[in-house]
Formats: C-alpha cells, sequence, structure tokens
C-alpha cells in the first residue's frame, strides 16, 4: 500500500467495444468522473476515481478497442494510454474487461498485453449472460495461462466487483508478470528483431511487443501520430521482403496469436449449436426488408416527436422561470444600464443556454437507450446505403434527424461517431437542416408575401412553400455532404466492419450518468461560450444610447426602434446593405440578421421593432404583417414580394447564423477553425443560393 | 467458379479460403477472427440490399457486399467432397 501522501495509484480499464466496459467503469466509480481530451485528438478520455476499501485509486476509461495495432491518430489513443507514450501517464495497472459471451475474440486483446509484459487483470464481464448460455469460462484456466489475476464479474448485477476491487489491490501490490509467446514463425521473429533497436521500451518483452505492434500498424497509408521516418522506412523495407518471399506478415502474426488461444481450453465444451441465439431471432424482425423498416421508422419517429415536440413543455417552464426571474430583477433595482445589462445581456443570456437542456437532455436519454441497448448499430446497419451515397457514416442518420429540431443537441450527438473524419464531416452540415428556429421566420415571410387563397400548380400556395424549404434544405445538406466529402474532408475510403452486438437491457443509472455529463459539459464549455457572446451581442444593440432630441416625446416602441437603429447593431445593418441590397433586402432587414445570430427566432421580434410595434409579439401577428406589406422601397415598389421572401427564407435556410451552433462546434471539433469554416462556406452558399432565385426569379417574371 | 461471401445463400456455412483487398480492412477482419479455415455464416442482408449481417462464432458484424466479395469462401460441403 503506498503511504499516505504518496501519490495514488493509476490505473486503466480497456477492453473490446460492447464488452459492458462503460457500464463497469460507472459502477467502479460513481458519478465523479473527470472529461478531458487525449493530445492532438478528438477522443475524450474520461477518468475517475476508485474507492476500494479505504484505498483511492485513479482509473482511465481507454476507449473500447479490438486489438492495440492502429490505422489513425484515434486508434493509436489505446496504445498510447497503455504504455504511457507521447505525454500519457503510464498506467500501474491495466483492468482488461473481457465479454465472457465472446472469450476467444475478446482475449486476443488480452494476448497483446500479456506479450508486452504489461501487469494486468482479467474481468471476465458478462458472467451471469454466459453462464445462461452454458459458455462460463473457467477464471483459473484463463489466471493460469496468461499468468494474471482472473476475476469473474457481471457491472449489470454488481457481481464480482468486490472481489476485483480486492485482486486490484493486491496486484497493485504485487504486480503480476505475464508472460505469452504465440508461436511466430522464424522469420517473422527476424523481422521482429529488425525493429528491436529503434524503441526505448521499460522491458525487453515491452520492446517486442511495440516492434509487433509497429509491424501491424504502420504502413505507407496508416494515419499515426509520431512514428519516426526510420521506423517507416525499416518496417517498408521488410513489408517489401516479406511480400516478395510470398509471404503475408499480418496472417502470421494474428493467426499465431489465435493459434496460442485454441491451444487453450478456456472453457468446458459446448454441445451442438443451440440454435440461433435470441438477438438473431429478433433481428428476423427488427431487420426484416418490412418490419424491420417499420420499426425504425416508428423509433425514428419518436425520437424526432420528442425532441421536436414533447421538449416544448420544458422549454416553457424554462422560459416562463426566466420572464419571472427578468421581472423580479428589473422590478426590484432601479431602472439604468446595470439592470438592462442584468436582464437583456445576462439572464437572457443564461436564458438561451439554458433553453437548449431539454432537447440535449431527451436527445442523449434516447441516445443512451439506443446505444446500450444494441439498437443504434441497427440504425446504422439500416440506413448505411442510404447515408453512404452522400459519403456519411450510418451513424450519422440520428444527427441528421435531430438537426430538424435543433443544431445544437445534433452536433454534441455526433460523438456516437468514432472517426474524426464522419464526426466533422456531419458536424459540417448538420446545421443546413432545418431547425425548429427558423420555422417562425419561414411563418412569417410566407405569410407576409403569400395570400392565403393563392395557389400553386392548384395546391394551396402556403403549406406547399413551408414544405418546399424543408424538402430544400435537407437537398443542400445532402449535397454539402457529397461535396465537402469529396474535396475538403476526403478521406480513404473506409470499409465498414460494424459489430451488432446481442441486444441487452440498458442500465438506467448507466444511460442517466452519461446523460447528466453531456449536459454538464455542455453547460460549462459551450455554454459559457454562448452566454459570453450572447452578452456581447446584447451591448452591440444597445450601445451608443440614443438620446431623444429635447423637447420630443418618443412612445416606448418608437424609442426602441430608434435605440437599435442607430446602434452599433443597426449601424453593422446598414454597413451591410450594399451585400444585400442585390437580394432584394433593406437595411431593416440587414438589422434581422444582425439580430438574429442570438437565435434565429428573434428575427421576428426584430422586425417588430423595426416595424414600430414592439417586439412582443409572435410570428402570426397580423399587425406585423400588414406593416411589412406595407413597406415601401424608396422607389416605391414594395419591399415584401414572394421574390424577396423566397430569397430571405433561402437565406435563412442556409445561413449558419447561431452563435450557439458555432459555439457547440467549436467545442466538439475543439478548434476555432472549423466553426470559422463553416460560418464562411454556409454564409457564401446563403448569398449565393439567394442571388441565383432573385436572378432566375427575374427572369421568369417576378419582380 | 470461385465463391465469395457476397454470393453464398443466406444461413449457409462456408468456410474462409483468403481474404484479399485493402491491408488495414483485411487486418481488422482477421484480428476479429476472420482467418482462413473458420466458419462464417451470412445471415441477413440490409433492406437497400447492402450491407450484409455477417456471423463468426456467435458474433455478428455488418459488411458491405464489396467487401464481402474480397473473402474468397467454400461450402461445407464442398469441403467434405474434396
Amino acid at each position: 500500500m503506498p503511504p499516505s501522501g504518496a501519490p495514488r495509484p493509476r490505473i486503466a480499464v480497456a477492453g473490446n467495444p460492447n464488452t459492458g466496459k462503460t457500464t463497469l467503469f460507472n459502477r467502479l466509480t460513481g458519478a465523479n468522473a473527470r472529461v478531458g481530451n487525449y493530445a492532438g485528438v478528438t477522443v475524450e478520455r474520461e477518468e475517475s476515481t476508485w474507492r476500494i476499501g479505504g484505498e483511492s485509486v485513479d482509473v482511465v476509461d481507454i476507449p473500447g478497442t479490438y486489438s492495440l495495432a492502429a490505422r489513425s491518430g484515434e486508434e493509436q489513443v489505446a496504445v498510447r494510454a497503455l504504455f504511457g507514450l507521447d505525454g500519457e501517464a503510464r498506467p500501474q495497472l491495466v483492468v482488461l474487461v473481457v465479454d465472457s459471451t465472446q472469450l476467444v475474440r475478446n482475449l486476443y486483446l488480452a494476448v497483446q498485453l500479456a506479450e508486452a509484459g504489461l501487469p494486468f487483470v482479467i474481468a471476465l464481464n458478462l458472467i451471469d449472460v454466459a453462464r445462461k448460455q452454458g459458455i462460463a469460462p473457467d477464471p483459473a484456466g484463463v489466471a493460469a495461462a496468461f499468468g494474471v489475476p482472473v476475476v469473474a464479474t457481471s457491472a449489470q448485477t454488481g457481481e464480482g466487483i468486490k472481489e476485483l476491487g480486492a485482486a486490484v489491490l493486491a496486484a497493485l501490490a504485487n504486480p503480476p508478470r505475464p508472460a505469452v509467446h504465440p508461436p511466430y514463425p522464424a522469420a517473422l521473429e527476424a523481422d521482429i528483431g529488425r525493429l528491436l533497436p529503434y524503441g526505448a521500451a521499460a522491458s525487453p518483452a515491452e520492446a517486442r511487443a511495440l516492434a509487433l505492434w509497429t509491424l501491424l500498424s504502420v504502413d505507407h497509408q496508416d494515419e499515426l501520430l509520431d512514428v519516426p521516418p526510420a521506423v517507416r522506412t525499416e518496417v517498408a523495407a521488410i513489408r517489401t521482403a516479406a511480400e516478395a518471399a510470398g509471404r503475408d506478415l499480418d496472417l502470421e502474426v494474428v493467426s499465431a496469436r489465435y493459434g496460442w488461444l485454441a491451444a487453450h481450453q478456456f472453457r468446458p465444451p459446448v454441445g451442438a449449436e443451440a440454435g440461433p441465439r435470441t438477438s438473431e431471432r429478433v433481428d428476423r424482425v427488427l431487420l426484416h426488408p418490412l418490419w424491420g423498416s417499420l420499426t425504425f421508422l416508428v423509433v425514428m419517429g419518436v425520437l424526432f416527436q420528442t425532441l421536436f415536440a414533447w421538449s416544448d413543455p420544458l422549454v416553457g417552464l424554462i422560459e416562463g422561470a426566466l420572464a419571472a426571474t427578468s421581472e423580479l430583477v428589473a422590478g426590484t433595482l432601479p431602472a439604468g444600464m446595470l439592470t438592462d445589462l442584468l436582464v437583456d445581456g445576462v439572464i437572457a443570456g443564461v436564458g438561451s443556454v439554458v433553453v437548449f437542456l431539454p432537447q440535449i437532455l431527451l436527445l442523449f436519454l434516447l441516445l443512451g437507450f439506443l446505444e446500450d441497448s444494441g439498437y443504434m448499430a441497427r440504425v446504422a446497419f439500416l440506413v448505411d446505403r442510404l447515408m453512404r451515397s452522400v459519403g456519411l457514416h450510418g451513424r450519422a442518420f440520428v444527427p441528421m434527424l435531430s438537426g430538424y429540431a435543433c443544431a445544437v443537441p445534433a452536433i454534441m450527438a455526433t460523438r456516437t461517431l468514432e472517426r474524426r473524419r464522419d464526426r466533422l464531416l456531419t458536424m459540417m452540415v448538420v446545421p443546413l437542416m432545418s431547425c425548429s428556429a427558423r420555422l417562425p421566420v419561414y411563418t412569417l415571410v410566407i405569410a407576409t408575401v403569400l395570400a392565403t387563397d393563392e395557389r400553386v400548380f392548384g395546391l394551396p400556395a402556403r403549406p406547399v412553400a413551408m414544405v418546399a424549404m424543408y424538402v430544400f434544405s435537407t437537398f443542400m445538406a445532402l449535397v454539402a455532404a457529397a461535396v465537402l466529402g469529396r474535396t475538403l474532408l476526403k478521406g480513404p475510403r473506409v470499409p465498414l466492419l460494424l459489430e451488432l452486438p446481442p441486444y441487452r437491457t440498458p442500465r438506467v443509472p448507466t444511460v442517466l450518468r452519461q446523460m447528466w455529463m453531456r449536459a454538464r459539459s455542455f453547460l460549462t464549455e459551450a455554454g459559457t461560450t454562448i452566454l459570453v457572446v450572447t452578452v456581447i451581442l446584447w451591448g452591440l444593440l444597445y450601445f451608443p444610447r440614443y438620446e431623444a432630441p429635447a423637447g420630443v416625446t418618443l412612445t416606448e416602441e418608437a424609442r426602441s426602434r430608434e435605440q437599435l437603429a442607430q446602434s452599433y447593431g443597426g449601424a453593422l445593418g446598414r454597413a451591410i446593405e450594399p451585400a444585400i441590397a442585390p437580394l432584394g433586402f433593406d437595411w431593416k432587414i440587414g438589422v434581422g440578421l444582425v439580430g438574429s445570430f442570438a437565435a434565429r427566432e428573434v428575427f421576428v421580434s426584430t422586425m417588430g421593432l423595426m416595424y414600430g410595434i414592439g417586439s412582443d409579439l409572435d410570428e402570426t401577428s397580423v399587425g406585423l404583417r400588414e406593416h411589412m406589406q406595407a413597406a415601401r422601397k424608396p422607389d416605391g415598389t414594395p419591399v415584401w414580394t414572394p421574390l424577396t421572401g423566397a430569397a430571405l427564407m433561402v437565406f435563412f435556410a442556409l445561413s449558419a447564423q447561431c452563435l450557439s451552433t458555432l459555439a457547440v462546434v467549436r467545442r466538439e471539433a475543439r478548434s476555432w477553425a472549423w466553426p470559422t469554416f463553416l460560418f464562411g462556406y454556409m454564409t457564401v452558399l446563403a448569398w449565393g443560393m439567394s442571388a441565383l432565385v432573385v436572378v432566375v426569379g427575374r427572369w421568369v417574371g417576378f419582380t | 467458379m470461385p465463391h465469395t461471401l457476397a454470393t453464398v445463400p443466406f444461413g449457409e456455412p462456408v468456410v474462409i479460403e483468403r481474404i484479399a483487398g485493402e491491408r488495414g480492412f483485411r487486418r481488422r477482419l482477421f484480428e476479429l477472427g476472420f482467418l482462413p479455415g473458420s466458419t462464417v455464416r451470412v445471415l441477413a442482408v440490409a433492406p437497400m440490399g447492402d450491407p450484409l449481417d455477417v456471423e463468426l462464432g456467435g458474433c455478428r458484424f455488418s459488411l458491405r457486399r464489396a467487401e464481402a466479395d474480397s473473402i474468397a469462401v467454400t461450402g461445407l460441403a464442398a469441403l467434405a467432397a474434396k
């Protein structure tokens, strides 16, 4: 035991995906995780503390992996974290979580750890499921083969957790020394020998293991980080020689390891296969061309409905609470700049952050159930064909669908994607999906420029225009994905190799904990950015202060309009007028565009102010509509023609006018470059498409 | 005619002969246990005709036809006749 005052022991939890590793991690450590990032990649690192009896142990969660061999920086995380390479702190002990129902495939990773001589303890997890299937392995047999302690556990029921704690403490005091030697052919041993001089490792076994890792991972098209050029040259020479000799290096290594595993009898022999497993039977329905598709539509329908409609009452509650707080503050404090800052800047800013919480919580609650039950993998399976046609991963479906409700939770949901390129591509196109904040703008504009009885192709024009906007935004998102995926985010074609894990009952505490962690990271990281920028935006519209000329008394509305018109934001709206005039927008619309950065629906209340009927109205206000219809340009023609309306809606559909979206992209991509690019390309696209609408519209005879 | 995993009937167990194709993907398949000599079955296909649902040792993976086509297989019956 370390004496008090000594640094806490550090252990890592590793294992294949779908082994219940996260559930086990949560069970060990409770809800006090610290979330960080691995250096150089956007892979999340969760770290926490495990209290074992009177001892405290730091635990870091290693992303799920089938093997240490890697092709990319993201996959490299496991080897870096386990061996303590490139600035990662080296754990004193590894807990390897193994799915007892998929023993051999899971122990493949154990062979790699044992070859390296890393001290580890095996948790034979899901032991209860394996027992039910009559395939439970014998812990003593596994322990004897690897030379490490083995504990049978069930993260679901809590079985074996205490024993695992005891085994970990014992192993920290007296580290196990695993020694496993798969029967590699002599030629391969010689190749390993050629790579040994390049690395500095803690032990001969570790040097060998790292040489093997290099041999299996490095080639001319990997995307690994920090591989010395000399090593690359040597590996290339070894591979060329092996190929010339007709050898298959990868097959030699992997089949020797599996050969070693096959030589051991880890569990009682099972009789003839007892017919299809439960999951296979369930999938005969859930992956069925008809019933599977129907189930899929229902599940996605519920998800969409939850985000789009069922989050409304919660949003209403939050808005009510904020309004009450504002009123209270405004009523208590004397009128003045400080009160305005508190009410319209800070409280409104906090509100613009908190208002996202219902959708984030609900989305991550549903995502948790989808992931933990195993259905998420089926979603990817069912839509892979469709998504692949525009270069997106099947798992990007849920974030894209969520984008119709709000881009902020949708962008956070891209975490279900493993590869950075897939994540970035999805993040760059999700904001094009027509979110619910654009709806009030469409409603106002359509009602202003189209009469109730107007018809197109015999159909009522207003609903047609609304549907057209949704079809248009979806189409543009898919086109953008196809274009970006072939240009800026071009990557090697990645074959699909997706595990369809057995269906399992999700564990509610695990789902709730993940949900809370997501919400917390949104509040602390993206939320602070959103708050600060909202206050800045408030300042832009508040300063400089408007003073009514002496002797002139203005109504409250008129004052607000004058204030807005001559504020910095108003000046900005006027300044951009030359740029937006070709689209048929006047400076009032320009001010509306500036103001809508806080949230798109703010456009409606800004228009209310600009047209002098106050900001306390919504998109269905008849008064606002009539004022807009009556508005004239200096030359006497109406401002709000159907053509201008169409151009404005297209602009809103395509532009990245949402600070919260940009803040969340910065948080998720861990860089300012991506939100900057997002803003740039969407603004250019929005302007270009609006201009196209105007040009084509005029050409066919609209004004 | 050599068979690939993309052409075998659903549910029929077949034995992997060899795997061609891109190196990283081959290595991944090997590491998951798709080794020459192991028995696999194609269970189903997604509603839109791709990808496939492949079972190996009680574990299931989804693979696209293009990649399944690079996995050469022999039927158990053909293997017994040899």
